[in-house]
């Protein structure tokens, strides 16, 4: 399991020189484009200022610069990477981020990423796995795997930010709550998408997998078990979730003015 | 719309292309449907002719005919300055006011400034309403940091309506706190029929009990309407409850809904409008009403409704604190008296923290299990595992009376028993 080996300590990544030079030939195909996901959003360097510009180069250039995407597919494809976590139904706002930690404003930089090292710590003990090890402040999981009504609850964007800042960079569910799909939206942390069909029941934590999403069609590839699953196209949200989120799809649409630069 | 031709059998159904009746009779062997006739090409007998057909006209092209919209759909029409609306619509929306309290407010804020710059200025000083509601009275340096930010938010943008709360020792010695977000809302006139308000809490829908649209969003989404006063909002489908008949004297809203709630599941109203009709909801009291929209969001719904009528009109004009008046048939004695001599607590602060948990010296958190796992009957509107606190803590979501009864009893207890 050499895969499982090279993600095994994500928080020991050369995050700057990852940042400061995407196109990272010398890394071999799969570590690298797992790698660049969490570390362009989650920047070190300006934590807070880059944190909105990244929200879309995140999507856009792990495909980009990853040697793998770019060989394989079409120029308009979108990949996240990495070993999945897997979830049940119904999971609620305070399963992902328990209220008594909802004191942590997400604009500050230093809380933002506390709210990370909190996330899913609201399920119960029958998850063996940890989501985010005691001590640290990221998940090794980026992808989650969710079933029925995932964000169910509160309107608290702490929920989607929580995953974001511990490194999740897309969501499989099932079906969705409406507030937190509409608050992933348009903060840009995880990227909300829909399965075609119960893939928490075919997929196990620590799967390697890989999302690919191209206009054609969307799917899942579960590496370890060697199966693929489609997925449903991202819909209305799509035109917001490619300008980068609702205020950059504001300014695009001219509802609101451009930002001093 | 255009309906499909239903030809029986027996008929011949004639393309438009074939107007003449020499025409006809030479096309009767290349029918697509089978004739029953004998092909005898002397038969110039016409069975059955239809109108050809034209192309479909919707009847918007017109203008003359329309069609009715819900009361979602005529309130989001009106807010986004629209004739008319169809579901699953995306419409940008003015916001008549955007509700914020102290655990997303500074989120929001500080997403207002990133966005439209550290001296930006509100749409509408007017419009917003700030209400610290969910972790005061508590001795959390986060917390109380919080409402500070909320303050000086509130003082550098000159906010009309900011409920403060500074005293954290007695709460009744802060003459402009107003208690729990969505009564405060109610109580205070922000709740008005035909309007949107927006509020960061996933329990806004409560004020849709005043004829209005009102539905949860998040720091993102107020940090937008803090600074242009719209939202961009898909128009949700309705699902309309309607409910007849007088109800019986043990039943209350609350028990109305949670049994909707079990009935349609907690995914049964996602993306949905909730309506609430009929001679039932009628007789509720503004109270009831809002606690039927109060719970929309635990069906998924995202938003209430309940039409306004001459109950939500004289609400607006009166509010007084019962709670201090004197008891018919108690002699004399106010509601306060008699629980604090039947053993409750005495009434303290309101605030969100029975509900929610919040910060570990919340009022009526759940912290360590009593027995062999603490058990809770609550009025309150969510039972999450660990909502109020622990993780194996059981809460039972019940009406007031059943909450009473329980109260007196110390089990889940049919409040029957106790009503005549």
């Amino acid at each position: 399991m050499a895969a499982a080996a090279a993600f095994s300590t994500p928080s020991t990544f050369n995050l700057s020189s990852a940042t400061q030079n995407p196109n990272f030939p010398s890394l071999p195909a799969l570590s690298s484009s797992f790698k660049l996901a969490p570390s362009i959003a989650n920047s070190p360097i300006h934590p807070f200022k880059s944190l909105k510009l990244n929200r879309s180069t995140r999507f856009v250039s792990a495909a980009a610069s990853s040697p793998s995407a770019a060989t394989s597919s079409a120029s308009a494809a979108t990949t996240f990477h990495g070993l999945c976590y897997v979830v049940g139904d119904n999971i609620d706002t305070d399963q992902i981020i328990p209220a008594e930690y909802l004191t942590l404003v997400p604009s500050n930089p230093d809380e933002y990423e506390k709210l990370g090292s909190y996330a899913l710590i609201g399920l119960p003990a029958s998850y063996q796995t940890r989501f985010v090890e005691p001590g640290e402040t990221k998940t090794k999981y980026s992808i989650v795997i969710g079933g029925d009504n995932f964000g169910c609850g509160s309107s608290r964007e702490h929920a989607p930010v929580a995953l974001g800042a511990a490194g999740v960079a897309a969501v499989v569910a099932e079906s969705y709550a409406r507030i937190f799909f509409r608050n992933s939206v348009a903060t840009g942390e995880v990227y909300p998408l829909e399965s075609e069909g119960r893939l928490c029941e075919e997929c196990t934590t620590g799967d390697v997998v890989t999302i690919e999403l191209r206009e054609s069609d969307c799917k899942l590839i579960n590496h370890t078990s060697g199966k693929e699953y489609k997925l449903k196209p991202i819909g209305d949200a799509g035109p917001v979730i490619e300008a980068g989120g609702i205020f950059a799809y504001a300014r695009k649409a001219g509802m609101i003015p451009s930002r001093d630069a | 719309m255009a309906s499909s031709p239903v030809t029986p059998s027996s008929s011949l159904f004639v393309d438009k292309k074939d107007v003449g009746f020499s025409a006809f009779c030479s096309q009767a062997a290349s029918l697509p449907f089978p004739a029953p006739v004998s092909k005898k090409r002397a038969s110039k007998k016409i069975v059955s002719v239809m109108a050809p057909q034209q192309s479909e006209r919707k009847p918007s092209t017109t203008g003359a005919v329309k069609t009715g919209m819900t009361m979602t759909e005529k309130i989001l029409a009106r807010a986004s300055e629209k004739t008319q609306l169809s579901p699953g619509d995306n419409v940008w929306v003015n916001v008549d006011v955007l509700m914020t309290h102290d655990v997303c407010g500074p989120g929001a804020i500080g997403i207002f400034k990133r966005e439209f710059g550290e001296n930006a200025k509100v749409w509408d000083r007017e419009k917003l309403v700030i209400i610290p509601d969910h972790y005061i009275f508590t001795t959390d340096e986060r917390a109380n940091r919080n409402v500070d930010i909320l303050r000086d938010f509130c003082t550098e943008q000159n906010i009309k309506y900011f409920y403060d709360i500074k005293d954290l020792g007695n709460f009744r010695a802060n003459p402009d706190y107003k208690g729990v977000c969505h009564v405060a809302l109610a109580q205070e006139g922000h709740c008005r029929p035909g309007e949107v308000l927006l509020g960061t809490d996933s329990h806004t829908c409560t004020a849709g009990a005043f004829g209005q649209f009102a539905t949860g969003i998040g720091n993102t989404d107020a940090g937008f309407v803090l600074g242009t006063g719209k939202l961009l909002l898909k128009v949700p489908p309705t699902l309309r409850f309607v409910m007849d008949g007088e109800m019986p004297d043990y039943l209350l809203a609350k028990d109305l809904i949670l049994q909707i709630i079990g009935e349609i599941s907690v995914a049964g109203a996602t993306y949905k409008a909730m309506e609430f009709v009929g001679s039932t909801v009628e007789s509720l009291t503004m109270d009831e009403r809002m606690t039927l929209c109060n719970m929309v969001i635990e069906a998924g719904g995202k938003n209430g409704v309940v039409p306004a009528d001459s109950t939500t009109y004289k609400y607006l004009q009166v509010w007084m604190d019962v709670y201090s008046l004197p008891v018919p048939g108690s002699g004399g004695k106010t509601c306060s008296q008699i629980f604090e001599e039947a053993g409750c607590d005495t009434p303290a602060s309101p605030s969100c923290g029975a509900c929610l948990g919040g910060p570990r010296d919340t009022y009526a958190r759940m912290n360590e299990p009593q027995a062999s796992y603490p058990v809770c009957v609550s009025t309150t509107n969510r039972n999450f595992p660990g909502r109020m606190g622990h993780k194996e803590g059981q809460i039972y979501l019940a009406s007031p009376y059943t909450a009473a009864a329980s109260a007196l009893t110390g089990f889940v207890t049919d409040p029957r028993e106790f009503l005549q």
